[in-house]
């Protein structure tokens, strides 16, 4: 056992406090520590997409990362913004337009759409394709889930952020920034 | 002991969850803010080791004096890893199918490496020494990439093909031309894709230069690229289909960044 690092993260608008292996993943972290199995796991190296979680409101693949590197920060699941209702309407056009079967993907797939739908006002069809290529679905051939997208997108589904376009590890260097 | 420095892990991490990379230690520089920035000094464009590549996509500075750093960008895996990912830690890391370290080669960019000792300056074509394989030394870290702003004149373009969206590219070429009243004054093409790293495509380089671009011309130095490298097969794609793709992307870009040559930079 290696040793323990003591971090503070807001998970789902709730700060907490907690002990962590340096070795450990976010991933394992929010399943297995704090019991949120929505944030799925797949293929633990960055290619399937299902662990995809919002880190400081952007989306970020949650088994590239170690749950020490979150100490400070503010993270989403799919649980905190099911229970917030900021994404109920993309849910219930996901449901109208068969964008899930399995439904293992679909966790992410929300979390990704509703990145894609903050910070692009009307997206193209294929900055929505492009987009929600970033996890992989094995049942749905992906058509329901861009028409769900796509209609979402038409009817501002989603609100955009309050502070636009301010990603964090964006820091003023010294000198002029250009 | 040995060490390694995490900086985005959007490579790094799947290596360690796969095994295949061990380390006594992670040098996590991810609370390095200073080390995230894009500047404009002078003529040349600074851009910081840690800045995320999402950061770069989105940033009006890159798009204007490194339209094709922009442009490549794009075709960096998807969204959720660019979120995460950095311009130091691709090049750092330096995987043969990488965009970046072609972008800076056709671009002619400089990395600027720091250890105890002091700062030096490594253009990209020292800096690229193999597949995975760099000129950092053991005690040094990326801190800035600086690449030469965009000119009037100047045209650039990069495509790729890859299975998937996102995917690693199977081939990828990269472009930055120099029109000089109505001829290629300088033409510079990088490839990725190729398991020996990123490379120049050097001859088709000089077949162009000091030339009217017409589509035969195109065609000539597709074929001629295609004929300069040997590309390996794999389970992806075999030594003929990516030269095939070369020839083709190629003749793609060069057409596209005489094109894009003749537009006004906003």
């Amino acid at each position: 056992m290696s040793k323990q690092h003591s971090i503070t993260v807001e998970i789902n608008g709730v700060s907490g406090h907690y002990q962590v292996e340096a070795r450990r993943l976010l991933s394992d972290f929010i399943r297995d520590e704090l019991g949120l199995t929505g944030t799925h796991v797949g293929c633990e190296h960055g290619i399937c997409g299902a662990c995809t979680i919002l880190f400081n409101g952007e989306a970020v693949r949650s088994c590239l990362m170690f749950a020490v590197q979150a100490d400070g920060a503010r993270i989403h699941t799919i649980e905190g913004l099911t229970r917030s209702g900021e994404i109920g309407r993309l849910q219930a056009l996901f449901a109208e337009k068969h964008a899930l079967q399995c439904g293992f993907c679909t966790p992410a797939m929300l979390i990704i759409a509703y990145d894609l739908l903050r910070t692009h006002a009307s997206p193209s069809d294929a900055e929505i394709r492009e987009g929600m290529s970033a996890a992989l679905c094995r049942c749905t051939g992906y058509d329901g889930i861009i028409k769900a997208v796509t209609q979402a997108a038409k009817e501002r589904a989603v609100a955009p952020p309050i502070d636009a376009d301010q990603p964090h590890g964006r820091c003023s260097g010294k000198g002029r920034r250009a | 002991m040995n060490a390694k420095v995490l900086a985005g892990g959007q490579s790094l991490v799947p290596t360690l969850n796969f095994r295949l990379g061990r380390y006594d230690y992670l040098i996590d520089i991810n609370g390095l803010g200073e080390l995230a920035y894009i500047r404009l000094e002078g003529e040349t464009l600074c851009i910081g080791a840690m800045t995320r590549q999402r950061s770069i996509e989105r940033s009006a500075p890159v798009r204007r004096y490194a339209p094709l750093l922009a442009e490549a960008t794009k075709s960096v895996a998807h969204l959720p890893i660019r979120t995460r990912g950095t311009i130091g830690g691709s090049l750092s890391h330096a995987d043969p199918a990488a965009e970046y370290p072609a972008v800076l080669l056709a671009l002619d960019g400089e990395l600027v490496l720091q250890s105890r000792a002091g700062r030096r300056r490594v253009p990209a074509a020292e800096f690229f020494l193999g597949p995975l394989e760099t000129a950092l030394r053991a005690d040094e870290l990326l801190v800035e990439i600086v690449i030469p702003a965009a000119r009037p004149g100047q045209g650039f373009a990069f495509r790729e093909v890859s299975r998937r969206r996102g995917d690693f590219a199977i081939v990828g070429v990269a472009a930055a031309l120099t029109m000089n009243a109505g001829k290629i004054g300088d033409a510079r093409f990088a490839l990725c894709g190729i398991g020996s790293g990123p490379v120049r495509l050097s001859e088709a380089e000089r077949l162009l230069t000091g030339q009217v671009p017409s589509p035969a011309l195109l065609r000539e130095a597709g074929h001629l690229a295609a004929r300069s490298v040997t590309p390996q097969s794999d389970l992806h794609a075999d030594a003929d289909y990516r030269r095939h793709l070369i020839d083709v992307l190629l003749q793609q870009v060069a057409a596209a960044a005489f094109a894009d040559a003749g537009r006004e930079r906003l």
